[in-house]
């Protein structure tokens, strides 16, 4: 059996790559794919731990990411595309109105 | 004193006696411009008149020794200390309420007349309500503090009356100075208001009313006296006038003539010998002030009265008249004759009230020429005018059987009687100038050749009966009034026995010959100082132009300018302060109170300028920071033991 150390080290490996991701691309739906890898790195957690404590807990709690994930996806693209139409451009770097 | 046996009675018709100008003067304040002038007019008078009936209604029905109260509500209440709003009718109340109301009724029919070519008459019947309310607050107080808001009033009321006209700056700053001066007095005012206080409170007294204060005035020690009667004295000295707080009367003339009769001779500025009176119980404790408001009096009188010999002003004889006489008044108070102080008081307001309206009369006549220079002659234009003018100048000479006589010849007696020599002597020699100026006046403006300009000749004509009828009505009362406080020789005096539950029955020393003889040397003097003054004005009439030349040399240019007194307060108060003002505001403001705000604002601008540049708008640098302190977080909380 594999044991839990694994999961977990693949789980904090997609997390890291996630916000890595987050941090340096220049495109936003990267970014926004990055915080879905995010997500889905702890959920791995959750449900490791879940199947070796026997315990239910962390598989509900993956729903409810899930379903979040879900919406926020939806609400990001939408946000994506609008940015998209004004500006033209997706790069954040291009995107910075909100300063002194 | 005799306070025993002082019944109170309470009526609730007191209150309408100053709510009902009040209530005249906010209709018109916000329905006056659409009423007309007319009507704005009558209303005005018409409501003073209903005060004036209800005021006679309470003389009548108020019995010898007795008191009506009407308290309206609490007004400040605070432990053991309670100043309740309510007014109080007395002997002396009454006496001063049928003074402000009458003669203040008069003189709104008067101005009916006189303000008639006015624009804003509306706004002129507001005032004048508003000032007659002020001031019947003032006399119907039962305690001080309401008697302040009254002051406060009425020197509120002065002041936009003065500016009534305030398209010419010249008023407007006539009435800044009658209400800066007045500030002065009233800071006095209020500090002895404020130390009487807390003084009785110390004593356990924490009352303000006239009755308490009364009942516990002994409980304070005679320097304490003495401080707060010097204080209150300060004020009462602003508010009528008194050396050397005068400076501003003469200057409030720049108001309309009828404001002049109405509140700078018959009412508001006898508003200080009234609170003396008031508070007689107090002053009588304190001679040591009492000679300082004898002194002042006298000597105001005297110093005002020679003034008025020399001015060619109209007005400003009249105005320093006025100042004369209510020397008078502090002099009868500082001998502790406050019911003759109240006597003097309530002629003087007919006869003064007289003279000012009768010289309305004539400046109306003349298209408002005031320099008597320019006048002359009048006699046969106005004859109602002239012969009230006679009358009222006779009574304030002192001509046998007038107002003036009885009751400037108490003052005279008093100070004799009471063996101040000084002040008998300053007071019988402005008697003398009163008569000298007075007659000088008469024969200037009313005898002679008409020396007025041509385009004022044709329409010179006698006043409309609006305004006439209150000068026979105040002429009569400048004979008649002083009949009530006949000396003993003649008939005596009613007048001391109406005011005697207030102030005590007055002690006459010396014996009845020699009151007589005082009273036949006033009168040779006075005799012949009209003579001189027909002698020096009467006949010469060609020389009258030359008037203003420098005959007499240096004192006459001396008494022209009015002693250099308002130069004197020029430099000694007015520039220094000023120019402190000026150094301030060029140097001070800037570079201290500028300094402190724009150093405040420039140390955070600077500080932000350092960190302003961590915000650069890209998102993936603030989750860099995120980051970063999400990790120190989680590395401190592992970290942890």
């Amino acid at each position: 059996m594999v044991p839990l150390s694994h999961y977990l080290i693949l789980g904090a490996v997609i997390f890291a790559i996630g916000v890595l991701g987050v941090l340096i691309r220049r495109n936003l739906i990267v970014l926004l794919m990055s915080i879905e890898l995010m997500l889905n790195g702890v959920n791995l957690t959750f449900i490791a731990f879940s199947r070796f404590l026997g315990s239910t807990d962390g598989q509900v709690m993956v729903f409810f990411v899930m379903a979040v994930a879900a919406a926020e996806a939806v609400i990001g693209l939408a946000i994506i595309i609008s940015v998209y139409r004004h500006r033209q451009t997706l790069d954040p770097q291009e995107l910075q109105l909100l300063k002194w | 004193m005799v306070t025993a046996g002082e019944t109170i009675t309470t009526l609730d018709l007191l209150r309408w006696i100053p709510l009902i100008p009040l209530c005249a003067a906010a209709f018109n304040m916000f329905f006056g411009s659409n009423l007309g002038k007319a009507s704005a007019g009558m209303l005005a008078t018409s409501a003073v008149g209903a005060s004036f009936l209800i005021a006679l209604y309470v003389f009548l029905r108020l019995p010898a020794a007795g008191l009506f109260s009407d308290m309206l509500y609490t007004w400040i209440e605070s432990g053991g200390f309670q100043v309740r709003l309510s007014f109080q009718v007395d002997a002396l109340t009454s006496v001063m309420l049928l003074i402000v109301t009458g003669i203040g009724f008069l003189i709104h029919i008067y101005s009916l007349g006189y303000m008639a070519h006015d624009e804003d008459m509306a706004r002129f019947f507001v005032y004048l309500n508003l000032f007659i309310f002020f001031m019947l607050v003032l006399v119907m107080a039962d305690n001080l503090l309401v008697l302040f808001v009254g002051w406060e009033g009425v020197g509120l009321c002065s002041y936009l009356l003065i500016g009534f006209w305030y398209h010419d700056p010249n008023n407007v700053i006539a009435g800044n100075k009658a209400f800066i001066v007045n500030r002065i007095g009233d800071f006095g005012f209020v500090l002895g208001i404020l130390l009487l206080l807390t003084e009785l409170g110390r004593q356990g007294v924490w009352s303000l009313d006239f009755a308490e204060l009364q009942k516990h005035v002994r409980l304070l020690s005679p320097q304490m006296i003495t401080a707060i009667t010097l204080l209150l004295l300060v004020g009462a000295a602003g508010k009528s006038a008194q050396l050397p707080l005068f400076v501003w009367l003469p200057d409030a003339m720049a108001g309309p003539t009828p404001v002049s009769a109405l509140i700078h001779a018959a009412t508001m500025v006898t508003a200080g010998g009234y609170m003396t009176a008031r508070l007689h119980f107090l002053y009588a404790l304190a001679p040591g002030t009492l000679e300082v408001i004898a002194w002042i009096g006298a000597a105001t009188a005297f110093l005002a009265a020679s003034i008025a010999l020399v001015q060619n002003d109209i007005k400003k004889v009249l105005a320093y008249s006025t100042v004369s006489q209510l020397g008078y008044m502090f002099l009868a108070v500082g001998l502790g004759a406050f019911s003759v102080a109240i006597f003097h008081v309530f002629t003087h307001a007919f006869f003064k009230a007289c003279l000012f309206l009768g010289a309305g009369s004539v400046i109306h006549a003349l298209g408002g020429e005031q320099d008597m220079r320019k006048m002359g002659g009048l006699r046969s234009h106005m004859p109602t005018t002239y012969r009230t003018y006679v009358i009222a100048a006779l009574a304030i000479s002192g001509a046998p059987l007038t107002a003036g006589f009885f009751s400037k010849d108490l003052i005279l007696w008093q100070a004799f009687s009471h063996g101040a020599l000084g002040l008998w002597a300053l007071g019988l020699l402005t008697a003398g100038m009163t008569a000298f100026y007075m007659f000088r006046q008469l024969f200037m403006v009313f005898h002679g050749e008409l020396r007025a300009a041509e385009h004022v000749r044709g329409h010179l004509h006698e006043s409309p009966p609006t305004m006439t009828l209150p000068l026979v009505v105040l002429s009569l009362g400048s004979i008649f009034s002083g009949w009530l406080g006949a000396p003993e020789y003649l008939w005596g005096s009613k007048w001391d026995r109406w005011l005697a539950p207030i102030f005590g029955a007055q002690t006459h020393h010396g014996s009845l010959e020699s009151e007589i003889l005082v009273t036949a040397a006033t009168l040779a003097l006075v005799g012949a100082a009209i003579y001189l003054a027909y002698l020096r004005h009467g006949r010469a009439v060609a020389t009258m132009t030359q008037e203003a030349e420098p005959r007499a040399g240096a004192f006459y240019r001396l008494l022209l300018n009015k002693y250099y007194v308002d130069e004197l307060y020029d430099r000694a108060v007015v520039r220094p302060f000023t120019a402190s003002s000026a150094w301030l505001a060029r140097v001070f403001d800037p570079l201290v109170i500028d300094g402190i705000a724009n150093g405040i604002a420039g140390t955070a601008r600077r500080a932000s300028e350092l960190w302003q540049g961590l915000q650069t708008g890209n998102v993936q640098h603030y989750l860099v920071g995120f980051l970063v302190g999400t990790l120190a977080l989680l590395g401190y909380y592992i970290g942890q033991p």
